[in-house]
């Protein structure tokens, strides 16, 4: 069984303070850490344990820079056989463009899954990996938290909303997008993420694809970006923390439950 | 004078929130833009909920099938391409839901329409039309604008909009054939499945301690017990904590796990993703621990503390002891 996952280098925004950049369209990015995509994350351990029993090869795609190829690294070191890195050069990307580009990729490959993360922790679109399925032509199935491979495809579980859960089959060739906790993901190590890069990373131009104008054209444009308020008006705790120990003591009293 | 779509999402023979949600915002848009509000039902035979439907918007659009029983991707794809190419509406709203993640994208491609994902709100700027999105997990708001099209795809998140909007209608309802031709699926729908229950059952608390990804380790939760035993209250989480199976999934608040009701949520350590934020609009107070003074949890806190979650409750601990 042959698998790709697509996966995407993204910044971490937890405890930091994002400040716009000149162009009021993005925020600076040069002081902010870097990781893999949370979603990603599981998706490339759910693709290395799938293809465990039949045999099989990995492949994982990633749409950037140099800098990006840390990610495809991780994957290797996690087990995948492939890495490819699409360069955009200074393309504007989208989910649309992006979209066009992998599935581009992928249609000289030869493959069984796609599996990707439900969304990008950085846009939270959720829509690149269902827009490759339709490109080419495949069965999709989005926020995936089981997988079970069967003969010619799989029997899947598929969150939904309160708790409920849909169980599903799909036939294969398919592309599914991965929910976070479908799995473990294993730990791996500095010194194995070095190891892996000894592994060859395939590199391609978007300029040396068969994509028109049309298919490099986002059909989405941010005009701006703003910081949203810091409170809904809520009442702000201050003093050390016996104080504030104190405040948050007294309110739940009035509230009766304690 | 355009057209509104408001793709109806259902499930085990009931309306979905998120319909009434769309149907508000639709209307208002409709009353701004002179259009006219299509709700279209792609369903089983014999729906129980199209008078509520016909209620709220203009016209509804009906085609029942037993294998529209249940949401399929591959044929309301389908269907709803063939519509939008017949009569051109100028805004098709679906949910950002699990479905509508999996409907959306694809229909997008299919029709070679412009969309755009979970959207908080939609607004019209000297005659175009933009979306607001939340990005970076909702620390950072975006404006975005379409590429000129015949129309426009969106996805609402659920929760942006009240479900009491929706305006007053009486409108007709237009039955369709399901077109012979509806492809076969490849992705077959097997079964409902309610995921388990355990000894507590958080939606019954009057006071929830809720822990979240600043918990750190794993380690800590017993610390986090301890208190909340000695408040009398009972522990809860979000994401983060049940996919690192760090607490079992029925401690889970949101819109995967439980929506709760608590006189109290004294959240610890939780950013407040929409997702989990969506499971306590009903919570009386809601007291908000962060050493990220940015969290969105503290947009909807009742009572806001920016410092380290570990420091806060050794002192409460020691007010207990």
């Amino acid at each position: 069984m042959n698998i790709i996952v697509c996966v995407k280098r993204v910044p971490q925004v937890q405890d930091v303070d994002l400040e716009i950049d000149g162009s009021k369209k993005d925020v600076h990015k040069d002081n902010l850490p870097y990781f893999i995509n949370e979603g990603d994350n599981y998706a490339v351990e759910e693709a290395v344990r799938l293809k465990e029993k039949p045999g099989g090869t990995v492949t994982a795609i990633t749409l950037g820079d140099e800098d990006d190829e840390e990610v495809l690294r991780r994957c290797l070191a996690f087990g995948a056989d492939n890495a490819i890195r699409v360069d955009p050069g200074s393309l504007v990307l989208d989910s649309y463009v992006i979209s066009r580009i992998l599935s581009e990729v992928i249609k000289g490959l030869d493959y069984d899954l796609i599996l990707t993360g439900v969304q990008a922790d950085d846009l939270n679109s959720g829509m690149v990996g269902i827009m490759v399925a339709e490109h080419l032509g495949i069965a999709h199935s989005a926020v995936v938290t089981d997988i079970e491979v069967l003969e010619d495809g799989a029997a899947i579980k598929v969150e939904l909303e309160n708790g409920l859960d849909e169980k599903a089959r799909i036939g294969f060739p398919a592309l599914l997008t991965i929910q976070t906790g479908i799995n473990e993901p294993r730990y791996v190590s500095v010194m194995g993420i070095r190891k892996a890069s000894r592994k060859e990373i395939g590199v391609k131009r978007v300029e040396d694809l068969n994509l028109s104008q049309d298919d490099l054209t986002p059909a989405t444009v941010v005009e701006e970006v703003f910081l949203p308020p810091e409170t809904g008006g809520g009442e702000i705790l201050e003093g050390g923390p016996s104080a504030i120990a104190d405040q948050i003591i007294e309110i739940i009293k009035e509230k009766g439950v304690i | 004078m355009g057209e509104i779509f408001v793709v109806v999402e259902h499930r085990q023979e009931n309306l979905r929130e998120i319909t009434m949600q769309m149907l508000g915002k639709a209307d208002e848009l409709c009353r701004e833009l002179s259009h006219t509000l299509t709700a279209v039902l792609m369903g089983g035979k014999g729906v129980p909920f199209l008078d509520e439907l016909v209620e709220r918007a203009d016209r509804v659009i009906v085609m029942e099938d037993e294998r529209l029983r249940n949401f399929n991707a591959d044929r309301y794809k389908w269907i709803l391409n063939n519509l939008i190419h017949e009569r051109e509406p100028h805004i098709v709203m679906m949910g950002h839901t699990a479905w509508g993640m999996d409907l959306a994208p694809a229909l997008a491609v299919m029709t070679g329409w412009p969309v755009a994902s979970d959207c908080v709100d939609i607004l019209v700027q000297d005659g175009n039309l933009k979306v607001i999105r939340q990005i970076y997990n909702g620390k950072l708001f975006s404006k975005v604008s379409f590429r000129q099209s015949k129309g426009y795809l969106v996805t609402m998140r659920p929760g942006a909009f009240p479900e009491d909007k929706a305006g007053d209608h009486h409108g007709e309802v237009e039955r369709l054939p399901v077109p012979p031709d509806l492809p076969e699926t490849r992705r077959e729908f097997l079964e409902f499945a309610e995921s388990e229950t355990g000894e507590v059952d958080i939606t019954q608390s009057e006071f929830l301690v809720s822990i979240g990804r600043g918990i750190g380790e794993q380690e800590n939760i017993a610390e986090i017990k301890e208190l909340a035993d000695l408040m009398g209250g009972q522990i809860s989480c979000s994401r983060p904590v049940v996919d690192k199976n760090w607490l079992p999934k029925y401690h889970q608040v949101g819109t995967s796990g439980k929506t709760v009701k608590p006189k109290v949520y004294f959240a610890l350590g939780i950013s407040g993703a929409f997702q989990h934020v969506a499971g306590i609009g009903g919570a009386g107070t809601v007291i908000a621990v962060n050493k990220d003074k940015k969290a969105p949890i503290f947009r909807v806190a009742d009572y806001v503390v920016a410092d380290d979650l570990f420091k806060i409750v050794t002192a409460l601990k020691e007010r207990f002891s």
